[in-house]
């Protein structure tokens, strides 16, 4: 179990959640969703009462009719064994980055400059990655072409959208080209979204983009 | 404090810590009928609908050990996981679930609260109600039907905006009349 926080200041987004819930949001971005949900009692609430909703329009909505035999059918399947338990959260990992990295703990490549990352997933649809930057240092400026979500899981990092710190997402759209610092202290270790790749614009030769897939 | 739960949040309890099949029995008796039309509704037929209602009544008793009165009444909790399970048909990964809440035997139930969310769960009902008819179908399509406001606004000609709207004045009223209720 990792520890929640709360003092939490950038959540997600009423139609982030929606899009969540409806497993309408590609992969990358339902594992911050439900990274975040892990660390947020609020957006835990938010989460629940929209069930809550559903519930009370189940208990009023229509019925149909069960065929016979069904009851007795699922009476039986309770002896079946439970499936197994979902993974857990281990350090500063909730449990759905756990289940991303396969419940081992983070295999790193340096990116240079001490910076660090490991690619959890990458598809059409975007890619997720978790980064190590070091203390006082800054992320390549870049800019999107799409949307960027970051969950910050270790220290914090500020950049011109404000500060964030462990539970945090910065949601950040294609008009936003920011230069994320890593704050002092610890080092940052966060968990990055994006539906394209993003571009990188001095330190890094577009070129290398491909090689390093951010 | 059992006296002041619905019949079915206690019979859930009764799942989670006696492992009571009888009480699990009732459970099927509302719960699956409903689930049913809900996935006939959908737009799967009859043979696959009973199938899934099948995996989310028997995933309802693993799982019971998660139920917490604090924060869901049976029929949201039970809501929670049929949707879950209704996304995962449509998905080619499993949809990323957040971390479960610690166990719950070790911590003392709160009467308070615990009454506190039955009697919300109680009015939300009442409170949607009294919504406008257009905001009660917004709230119906985005959390009951579960469909993206991007094909909401499709099926009703209505501008995204509008539908969104309609979504956030919607909860912004249950938000209001709930809050009316505190004690």
């Amino acid at each position: 179990m990792t520890n929640r926080q709360t003092d939490i200041q950038h959540h997600i987004s009423d139609d982030l959640l929606d899009a969540y819930r409806t497993g309408t949001l590609p992969h990358a971005f339902s594992v911050v969703v439900a990274a975040h949900i892990s660390l947020c009692d609020e957006c835990r609430a938010r989460h629940e009462a929209r069930d809550m909703i559903g519930g009370a329009l189940l208990a009023g909505a229509g019925t149909a009719a069960i065929s016979n035999g069904a009851r007795d059918r699922i009476m039986v399947a309770l002896e079946t064994p439970p499936p197994p338990p979902a993974p857990r959260g281990s350090g500063v990992f909730p449990a759905p980055v756990m289940a991303e990295l396969g419940g081992r703990p983070p295999r790193w490549r340096m990116l240079g400059g001490g910076i660090r990352q490991q690619i959890l997933s990458a598809d059409h649809e975007g890619s997720l990655r978790l980064l190590y930057i070091p203390p006082g240092k800054a992320v390549p400026e870049h800019g999107h072409r799409g949307l960027e979500l970051t969950l910050v899981l270790q220290g914090s990092f500020a950049d011109s959208e404000g500060a964030f710190r462990r539970g945090d997402v910065e949601t950040a759209h294609d008009d936003i080209d920011h230069q994320p610092v890593a704050g002092p202290g610890e080092p940052c270790i966060c968990l990055a979204a994006t539906d394209a790749p993003l571009r990188f614009h001095a330190m890094l030769p577009s070129l290398l983009q491909p090689i390093f897939r951010i | 404090m059992t006296k002041e739960l619905s019949d079915l949040s206690r019979d859930l309890i009764a799942v989670r810590d006696l492992r009571d099949r009888e009480a699990f029995g009732r459970l099927f008796d509302y719960f699956a009928p409903r689930l049913k039309a809900q996935l006939l509704r959908s737009g799967l037929r009859d043979g696959s609908a009973e199938d899934v209602v099948q995996d989310v009544m028997l995933a309802v008793w693993h799982k019971a050990a998660q139920f917490d009165p604090h924060r869901a009444d049976a029929a949201g909790w039970i809501y929670g996981i049929a949707r879950n399970r209704r996304i995962d048909l449509a998905r080619r990964k499993p949809l990323s679930q957040p971390e479960e809440m610690p166990d719950l035997p070790s911590v003392e139930p709160d009467a308070g609260q615990v009454l506190a969310l039955q009697q919300e769960a109680e009015h939300l009902a009442a409170a949607l109600a009294r919504l406008t008819p257009e905001q009660a179908e917004a709230l119906r399509a985005a959390y009951f039907d579960e469909i993206p406001h991007s094909r909401i606004s499709e099926m009703t000609g209505l501008p995204l905006g509008t539908i969104k709207s309609r979504i956030r004045l919607g909860l912004d009223r249950l938000r209001h009349e709930l809050r009316s209720i505190a004690p």
